[in-house]
């Protein structure tokens, strides 16, 4: 099975040196673009339908191809590395930046070359500190043989990286409010339009990508777009997916498996199944701000298209499993309470709406929920939607929330009438 | 013009605009938070939700936030939408689930933004049943009152205080649901505008704390329209007077002059009404040298035989008071015999202001154009601390230029935070050329500090190189160089600005403003010259009266009786030569307000009304006339010069068919005067009525009149009638939208907060009702560009002295009514005498230590200030903050180490 992001990343965790790195056919993509047009570039990551791994799965491409171009283009450009991996249950990108930085690195320089970027950030969550320390090596290591710096690799294309290590919040992990991080401003989210491709970091056009997207990009480049689509099961959408599954599973961990791979071989094959004398209730597909999905959707493909029909979203492709030993109530009141704490204050549904479903889930937990509580719940999952909200935090929390609330009313339900949790 | 239809009704409208902005002007009630006209839309409080829908055929439509809304062809919205409706009201359900329950005892109750919403969302059951967060609060200084457990977050406060007029001390910390808005830690309030916080917060986190020590509800306040008295811009304000006190100042809307607001100055600088030195009631001087308090009637009559017994009185008027009380000084003493009580030098630099700016074809911009220009050069002004407004309205100009790059990539002008993304910290050219550093310095593209003579010699330079007409000086190469680069800012902008003023008291300054603005001028008609003159009557004064205060100070005729109109001479000229000319005086009638020193020299003290307690007329620094109302009758005591002076003359000429009322004083004023000829139609006359009523000045929720005097006599007493103007005293009378001059206050129903100036305007952000009130008595004439001032001006700028005096002006602290404020007063900096840090240390004096200063055989001794990047050579006096501020500049100074 073809696994290009993570096959040659050691077992004992450690970064691939450039050395490695160049052995594994590193580099050669920058080679092969610099003699490029930047438009084919793009051209080709649009044509092979790689879509953004943080989330939205917008195509990346096609995101590039909204940098304005040419000698009316603004001179100065960006490209930013989102590596601020706050999602809760999320763990992937982490496996690529400790492991195999300069992958990253190949893949950034690509990106800015396409859009014509001449510096560029990666922004690292707060806590990686042994990728904060794999990353400086690699940038080090690219400066020194060329192909950071000016006229990389004796092409007229200057591309200078720089590390940023964030004090993290959820926040930053949201592009417009990194970009305003990145300027040293509060995390706040920005209005769209103005898209960061049009007026981005420091009002510049600004393209962020996810870790996980910019690590692809150098292996599309060598191995070109057709092959790129070839590695999914699922047509219409390219590449391999890093799947992590956490939870009561016997082996709990991070694949790299063909996009489409369904949700039955990712938990009963790679995280070989759930532990004895617990059932498979649900799961969170993506990360913490996607909707349940549960038994009956055991056998979906978990990509983009089919995971968004069966009412949930790919998210960052890690799934979180809830049990039937434990109780969906406490879960969702932990997820709640994390968002709420994780709202920037921007916004108001957001600001004051999270911190009262918290509220409410925390006292139907402790048995003093009442029985208008499901009916603001549910007020807060129509009114916390997208486009009600600034930005995508709030909606992304209500996911979980409301569909628990469509699967598991029976348990809230039970919390109220009995005054007390079923599970303690 | 588009069409755009809302619950299916059609509206043309102006493309361009945000869908908010657009409702509101249409009329609709769609509640809001963040947005603020005057600062733009940032999609935060999600409060103006509506419905949109992709086209006719669309049923179901999406929330969407008008503000966020740009207005195009057929758009389709509904305001009365079930979910849209429902979800405004969850908004406010929100915001309330942390606002405490406290509009009884909130300094906001009754005029708060946030009760307005609440009532016109619906919102009002509570279903948040856990506790509220709460906050500690701030010690802000003496203006500003925090409560912070208020906050609904709506982030206005921070977008004005820190993106709008450019304060740095306030901030949003944290995150979630308790973000908090103030200081890193307690401590005053850095920026000049700190009191609009009071107006943009829409509910009760800041709030006038000045108001707080002697608070009144709004409803109870008796308000009347009236004009700022602490600077020459004119503000537009509504001052309020409760059980004959006045309490509090807001910002009265005028699209072309302040906007929305105010600086702190004016806002903040009523509390000299209530100094404890007012004088209450008329005196007469002893043989002891002590004063007897007399009545009215025993003062007019005293006065009237005074003068009857006079061979020569002369009076003395006053840029402090207003058009009517000077003109009634005038008309008492006769023409010849009155003179404008302002110095040589000022009057001679006005009057050059006047000739410039109704001779020549360069206009003089109001506020609000300024806000629009592209390019400013500042000569000699520092405006933050002599004309505050403008300073404000010069931020907003810098960032004229680099928004331009937002319309290139179709960011609206309204998507506030879009566009200070896209442009970041970058300004559009400012240059300032001043004596020392001044607070716009951090917006400024370049500063020059020179002496004034030098400042002139720039704008020479800068003038001859636009246009080699204009006389060529012979100036250093640093200074050329700089020169060059102003001149080709000037030619690159589309709207150029020149500012100057009287503040340095440099007369070349202002010839050399003019030929800079006029080699402008031809090169591109927009450009716009503004002058900065000292007080709010400056130049009506001077337009009035071209005989001078030296004129009489220094002249050797024998005077029996001189009458000073509201003018404390020893600010005008040195103690001796006024003492020496108030002895030549038999009688000093001395009409004022607060004792000061010339008062103390009356032998016949007549107890004046201040600004708040008259009417009269205003000219400000760009030629408006402007007129400002008695906000409430004083006691029987106290009266309006110009009615002192009325009754005066009436009694002196004992004919009992002498009417004094205003409506005759303005009348024969106006006849006066052909250039005052617009002021008739500056406001309604006093027969004004609407559906026969008077418009009240009390709201008519107006409560306790039965019941406030009830301790002295349990029968209300008859209320003071005003014949003078269309005003009613009580809340009897008109209480809709009277034309914009006479309007006391901004109410409308469902809006009771200062938000409902929307309802008064034509449309958002636009032009009140009927026209904003002020008429321009000075317009600047088409041809005639380029006449050029070239006489000997080399000659002037190379005049060396050993030391060169420069005013040094304080918002707190300079103006000699603005300073007996209280929180004014706290803020004002102690005397000092201003040197460069190179004079101290060749002086080998330290901060703090004294230098004693030697001028026209007085000496002054004085603590040093080391002032930044003042040059060598000069020495900066802070303005009215110690006598010795009225040295003039030209004095020749000696300066030493004063022994301790």
């Amino acid at each position: 099975m073809n696994k290009p992001l993570t096959q040659h990343i050691k077992s004992d965790g450690r970064a691939l040196s450039l050395k490695e790195y160049e052995k594994t056919g590193g580099y050669q993509a920058v080679r092969k673009a610099l003699k490029m047009n930047p438009e084919e570039v793009t051209e080709i990551v649009k044509a092979s339908n790689l879509n953004g791994r943080g989330g939205a799965g917008f195509n990346t491409g096609a995101k590039w191809s909204f940098v304005p171009m040419g000698d009316d283009a603004p001179k100065q450009k960006y490209m930013v590395a989102n590596a601020d991996e706050m999602e809760p249950g999320t763990f992937k990108d982490r496996l690529l930046l400790e492991g195999n930085p300069h992958q990253l690195i190949e893949g950034m320089i690509l990106g800015a070359y396409a859009i014509q970027a001449s510096v560029a950030y990666i922004f690292l969550r707060w806590a990686y500190k042994t990728a904060a320390g794999a990353i400086q090596l690699a940038i080090k290591e690219a400066y020194e043989a060329g192909y950071l710096g000016e006229g990389i690799l004796g092409s007229k294309f200057n591309l200078n990286l720089h590390l940023h290590t964030s004090v993290g919040r959820y926040m930053c992990g949201e592009e417009t409010g990194l970009l305003n991080a990145l300027e040293g401003k509060r995390a706040q989210p920005r209005a769209k339009p103005p898209f960061p491709q049009i007026s981005g970091l420091f009002g510049k056009p600004t393209i962020v990508n996810n870790i996980e997207t910019l690590s692809c990009v150098p292996h599309i480049i060598n191995n070109g777009a057709k092959w790129f689509k070839d590695l999914s099961y699922t047509e219409g959408e390219g590449g391999t997916k890093l799947y992590g599954v956490s939870g009561r599973v016997n082996n709990p961990g991070l694949w790299e498996l063909p996009l489409g791979t369904t949700m039955r071989e990712i938990i009963d094959e790679h995280a070989g199944g759930m532990k004895n004398g617990y059932q498979f209730k649900g799961a969170l597909p993506g990360g913490a701000s996607t909707d349940f999905l549960v038994t009956d959707h055991y056998d979906i493909k978990l990509d983009y298209s089919s995971t968004s029909k069966a009412g949930s979203r790919l998210g960052t492709g890690t799934i979180i499993i809830l049990d039937d030993q434990t109780c969906p109530v406490g879960l969702l009141h932990n997820l709640e309470h994390f968002f709420a704490q994780e709202s920037c204050g921007w916004c108001t549904p957001c600001r004051e709406g999270l911190p009262w479903t918290a509220k409410i889930l925390k006292a139907i937990e402790e048995g003093n929920g009442r029985e208008e509580d499901l009916e603001l719940l549910d007020m807060h999952t129509r009114f916390l939607g997208p486009g009600n909200t600034f930005c995508a935090l709030a909606p992304g929390a209500m996911e979980p929330l409301q569909s628990a609330l469509k699967y598991f009313r029976a348990d809230f339900e039970k919390h109220i009438v009995e005054k007390r949790c079923p599970w303690r | 013009m588009i069409n755009i239809f809302v619950d299916n009704k059609r509206h043309e409208v102006d493309e361009g605009k945000n869908l908010l902005e657009v409702c509101l002007s249409l009329g609709y009630d769609l509640p809001y938070f963040c947005w603020h006209p005057a600062l733009g839309s940032v999609g935060a409080c999600r409060q103006c939700a509506v419905k949109k829908y992709k086209d006719a055929d669309d049923q179901e439509g999406k929330l969407s936030m008008a503000c966020m809304e740009p207005v195009v062809d057929n758009l389709r919205v509904s305001i009365a939408d079930p979910e849209a409706v429902l979800f405004r009201k969850t908004v406010v359900e929100w915001l309330m689930t942390n606002h405490p329950h406290d509009c009884a005892v909130c300094d906001e109750g009754g005029e708060c933004h946030l009760q307005d919403m609440t009532v016109m969302t619906g919102h009002n059951y509570r279903r948040f049943n856990f506790n509220k967060r709460t906050f500690e609060n701030q010690y802000l200084g003496p203006f500003i009152n925090h409560e912070m457990n208020r906050c609904i977050q709506c982030y206005r406060c921070v977008r004005f205080y820190k993106d709008h007029a450019g304060g740095k001390d306030l901030d949003a910390f944290a995150s979630s649901n308790h973000v908090y808005f103030g200081r890193a830690k307690d401590g005053v309030l850095e920026n000049e505008f700190s009191g609009n916080l009071v107006e943009i917060c829409p509910t009760g986190v800041f709030t006038d704390k000045t108001f707080k020590k002697h608070y009144t509800r709004k409803w109870d306040l008796t308000t009347a329209p009236s004009i700022c008295e602490h600077c020459s811009v004119g503000c537009n304000t509504i001052v309020g007077e409760r059980y004959g006190s006045i309490r509090r100042v807001l910002s009265r809307y005028n699209s072309e002059v302040n906007g929305y607001f105010l600086c702190d100055k004016g806002r903040f600088g009523y509390e000299y009404n209530s100094d404890p030195l007012r004088i209450n009631n008329p005196s007469i001087k002893t043989n002891e040298g002590t004063y007897n308090a007399i009545s009215t009637d025993e003062a007019v009559q005293k006065a009237a035989e005074i003068i009857s017994n006079s061979n020569r009185v002369i009076g003395i008027g006053s840029p402090r008071a207003s058009l009517e009380a000077n003109h009634a000084l005038k008309r008492l003493v006769e023409v010849e015999n009155y003179y404008s009580g302002i110095d040589r030098k000022q009057h001679g630099m006005i009057k050059r202001m006047q000739h410039i700016l109704s001779n020549y074809a360069v206009s003089t911009p109001t506020l609000a154009e300024i806000s629009e220009c592209d390019a400013v050069i500042i000569l000699g002004e520092d405006l933050t601390n002599t004309a505050p407004m403008m300073a404000l309205a010069v931020r907003q100009a810098v960032r004229q230029k680099p928004k331009e790059k937002a319309k290139e990539v179709n960011i609206p002008a309204w998507q506030d935070a879009a566009v200070r993304e896209l442009i970041q910290d970058e300004n559009g050219p400012l240059y300032i050329a001043a004596p020392f550093a001044t607070k716009l310095e951090d917006i400024s593209t370049g500063n020059h500090y020179a002496d004034p003579k030098q400042i002139a010699a720039l704008a020479f330079s800068i003038a001859h190189i636009l246009d080699e007409d204009a006389p060529k000086i012979s100036t250093d190469d640093d200074l050329q160089t700089l020169a060059t680069e102003i001149a080709q800012v000037l030619k690159e902008a589309k709207n150029p600005l020149i500012i100057s003023g009287s503040s340095c008291a440099e007369p070349l300054l202002i010839e050399a403003a003019s030929n800079l603005a006029q080699a402008c001028y031809k090169q591109n008609s927009d450009t716009k010259l503004s002058f900065v003159v000292p007080e709010c009557n400056s130049m009506g004064q001077v337009m009035m009266e071209d005989k001078f205060l030296d004129e009489i100070v220094d002249s050797h005729d024998k005077i029996d009786t001189l009458i000073l109109l509201e003018n404390d001479l020893f600010l005008r000229k040195d103690r001796k030569t006024i003492e020496n000319f108030l002895s030549k005086a038999q009688h000093v009638i001395v009409l004022d307000h607060l004792e000061n020193t010339t008062t103390k020299m009356a032998t016949l003290l007549l107890s004046s009304c201040t600004t708040a307690e008259s009417q009269g007329t205003y000219i400000n620094q760009e030629g408006r006339a402007q007129r400002f109302y008695q906000v409430f009758k004083p006691e029987e005591e106290k009266m309006e010069s110009w009615r002192w002076l009325g009754l005066i003359q009436k009694a002196v000429k004992s004919d009992p068919h002498i009417t004094v009322n205003y409506e005759t004083l303005l009348t024969d004023m106006v006849s006066s005067y052909p250039q005052f000829e617009e002021i008739n139609h500056l406001a309604p006359p006093p027969g004004f009525r609407i559906a026969g009523q008077k418009i009240a000045r009390e709201s008519h929720r107006y409560s306790g009149r039965t019941a406030m005097h009830a301790n002295e006599s349990i029968s209300e007493s008859k209320p003071n009638e005003d014949p003078d103007s269309p005003f009613s005293f009580t809340m009897e009378g008109y209480h809709g939208k009277p034309p914009a001059p006479i309007n006391p206050s901004f109410w409308s129903p469902g809006w009771n907060s200062v938000q409902s100036i929307n309802k008064y305007q034509i449309e958002i952000g636009g032009p009140l009702h009927g026209g904003d009130p002020g008429i321009r008595l000075i317009e600047s004439k088409n041809g005639n560009t380029s006449q050029y001032y070239n006489d000997g001006i080399n000659e002037k700028i190379n005049q060396k002295s050993r030391t060169t005096i420069v005013p040094k002006h304080h918002i707190f602290g300079s103006g000699e009514l603005s300073k007996r404020s209280r929180g004014i007063a706290e803020l004002s900096p102690e005397p000092y005498f201003g040197i460069s840090k190179e004079d101290a240390d060749r002086l080998n004096v330290n901060e703090g230590e004294s230098i004693k200063i030697q001028v026209n055989g007085s000496s002054f001794i004085q603590k040093i200030k080391i002032v930044d990047n003042l040059p060598a050579g000069l020495l900066a006096i802070p303005v009215e903050l110690e006598e010795f501020s009225s040295i003039s500049g030209d004095e020749e100074v000696d300066i030493t180490k004063a022994e301790p």
